[in-house]
């Protein structure tokens, strides 16, 4: 059992999540992001993996991700400062990031290397679910990473199942149609939405993402699900910090407390 | 040598597929269970090939360029995609999609566009059909292209600008995908090429192929032979390609030669060589040929044409040069330059920037007196009079 799967056995309801652009706002910023995140209450940690041309995401996280490779952020890099975290943290680590750059680094090398550095699970969001289950799963599995993989509103009821079968550490439910970052209320249509999902009694908890960024929004998306993502809010407060340390923990604050 | 062919999973042998994220999927899926089924159908048959007709102006000429081959010492015909309405090939699959959009119920399109083509192309069918219409576009080539900028806006379409990466065709795409993820239900993407998630390849191929089902019959009125030696067309992402190509593709007796922007140099670090410089990896949806660092991050292209200004190219193509089916030329700004002034000189037609890299292609190419080679004039240069005066 990994971290992310312990955590959901001892804990199932208002998990926060936030998600973080690795080399942004700097190049050496992930540990102190990390540990401050901890600290301040959240109970796992996305780490973006900075890409040239991230489909999914709208231009906060897209602008991060610019900066991040502009400061000199790669794959190699960011696997060494991970191991380093990982001496000083137990919190779990979700690796984020776009299908190219684990081709490139060479599919099994990735998964090895992520779960030597004690990377808990993945999220590669453009990844199809038929290429996972017959090229990738077995390695996944056999190395105890998780894999998260998403649903979105549209997304049919026989392909839910689907996705909660191949997911093993919790489902990443893409709040509405939209690339992150784009909405800030939650509407009813959603609501429908979550409840359905709640109705399917799916074996992984769910977590629900884009467009949860105040304390109210994440506080409604807890009432529908496990929990909530947090991503383009958290990159814009510690955008223009000059203390990133305590830019992270104001921000969890924010979110945790009215 | 096995057909070349799409499998299920959208695959050309290794390139193909459909790497998009969760949000895209019902879209794509329902194109992929429906296209093949609604565009074989009698009635959108009837549609299709009365507008391609009437509207577009098709069969396009085969014209024999005596001038040309007479330079060259060989004989060469064109195929003339420029005199299609809107003076580009890119009709021949906005028309099949449009009609398919229709069918699927869609009341908004969007598309992307490099050299602007694509999306006048776009606009027109738009206009055609009283549908809305959102054309993304690199902030540098709204610049470059301002004409097509201009005739788009006449349309009515929404001209709206990429501000990102490169500001160029690759980021213009990645805008369309991202509206396209925010509006699932209303909204079809007509995209330009045969680039793009399965299975917009094949079903943009299939669009473009009357170039190639016309070629045959056309080149047989000419020369009693229904097969030339070559086939030679310009590559971005490659439709133009695809289609002049497409009913050629298990005649192994016929080459097939795909012309690349080498940009200011293969190894200047300004090119869009994708052939020689790509490595494989996914990029808009699809695995193929890309340019790419080592990380993996996407690397900016460069080609004095807007069309041919991609990192990418489309997953047959990827195929076809691989397994060395296709031969890939590469081919200079400056070389696709004095390839328009010669054509524009010897045959009274002046040719798109992407097309003259197609002809620019013949001084690297082997050839016999006794051959007969065709090639694909994708579109007319009348957009790229600007950039031809600069270097005149």
């Amino acid at each position: 059992m990994n971290r992310i799967q312990r955590l959901f056995q001892g804990k199932n309801r208002n998990i926060l999540n936030i998600y973080f652009t690795a080399g942004y706002p700097n190049l050496q910023d992930t540990e102190t992001i990390i540990l401050n995140l901890e600290k301040a209450g959240a109970d796992l940690v996305e780490v973006g993996m900075p890409y040239s041309d991230p489909l999914a995401d709208g231009p906060t996280i897209q602008e991060s991700g610019t900066q991040a490779l502009q400061n000199g952020m790669t794959l190699p890099l960011l696997f060494e400062q991970l191991e380093v975290v990982r001496q000083k943290t137990n919190i779990p680590l979700v690796m984020m990031g776009y299908f190219n750059q684990v081709m490139q680094y060479g599919e099994q090398k990735f998964f090895e290397k992520a779960a030597a550095v004690g990377i808990d699970g993945l999220i590669l969001p453009d990844l199809p679910l038929y290429e996972y289950e017959s090229k990738y799963r077995k390695i996944v599995e056999e190395l105890g990473l998780s894999i998260s993989f998403l649903i979105s509103p549209q997304t049919e009821a026989a392909r839910v199942k689907k996705v909660d079968e191949l997911s093993n550490g919790f489902i990443y439910m893409v709040s509405s149609s939209s690339i992150t970052g784009a909405k800030s209320e939650i509407s009813s249509t959603q609501i429908d939405y979550f409840e359905r999902i709640n109705a399917m009694q799916l074996k992984n908890p769910r977590l629900i993402g884009f467009g949860i960024s105040s304390h109210a929004t994440y506080r409604q998306a807890c009432q529908y699900a496990n929990g909530a993502i947090i991503g383009s809010a958290f990159i814009k407060a510690v955008g223009g910090s000059t203390d990133v340390a305590a830019s992270t923990r104001d921000f969890v604050k924010g979110i945790l407390t009215a | 040598m096995a057909p070349i062919t799409v499998n299920e999973q959208g695959y050309y042998g290794e390139f193909g597929g459909a790497f998009i994220p969760e949000m895209l999927h019902p879209n794509v899926e329902e194109l992929r269970q429906k296209y093949l089924d609604l565009s074989s159908q009698p009635d959108f048959q009837r549609e299709f090939q009365h507008l391609l007709r009437d509207y577009v102006g098709r069969p396009t000429p085969l014209y024999l360029a005596k001038r040309l081959s007479e330079y060259y010492g060989t004989t060469i015909y064109l195929k003339r995609e420029d005199l299609c309405h809107t003076g580009a090939h890119k009709i021949n699959n906005t028309i099949g999609q449009i009609l398919l959009a229709k069918r699927l119920g869609k009341t908004r399109i969007i598309a992307e566009t490099g050299a602007g083509q694509h999306g006048v192309a776009t606009a027109t069918v738009c206009a055609l059909m009283g549908i809305q219409c959102i054309v993304y576009m690199g902030e540098v080539d709204i610049k470059r292209q301002a004409p097509n900028v201009a005739r788009m806006r006449m349309l009515g379409a929404e001209v709206r600008p990429a501000t990102s990466g490169s500001k160029t065709l690759k980021d213009a795409t990645n805008e369309a995908i991202r509206d396209w993820i925010n509006n699932p239900v209303d909204t079809h993407y007509i995209i330009g090429s045969v680039v793009g998630p399965h299975p917009y390849p094949d079903m943009v191929a299939r669009f473009q192929s009357v170039i190639s089902e016309e070629i045959m019959w056309q080149l047989e009125e000419h020369t009693g032979k229904k097969y030339p030696d070559a086939v030679i067309a310009c590559v971005g992402g490659g439709s133009n390609a695809a289609g002049a190509f497409y009913h050629y593709l298990n005649e192994e007796k016929v080459r097939l030669i795909a012309v690349e922007a080498a940009g200011e140099g293969i190894h200047s670090g300004k090119s869009a060589a994708t052939s020689v410089l790509g490595t494989k990896g996914v990029i808009h949806g699809s695995r193929t040929l890309l340019m790419q660092t080592e990380d993996g991050q996407i690397v900016e292209p460069h080609s004095i044409s807007a069309g041919l200004d991609y990192p990418g190219i489309g997953p047959m193509h990827a195929h076809l040069i691989s397994t060395g089916r296709a031969e890939a030329i590469s081919i200079t700004d400056e070389e696709a330059l004095e390839a328009a002034v010669l054509v524009s000189r010897r045959e009274g037609i002046i040719p798109a920037l992407e097309t003259a890299h197609a002809f620019a292609a013949l001084k690297y190419m082997q050839y016999k007196p006794s051959d007969i080679l065709v090639f694909c004039l994708s579109g007319r240069g009348d957009k790229d009079l600007d950039t031809y005066m600069k270097h005149l």
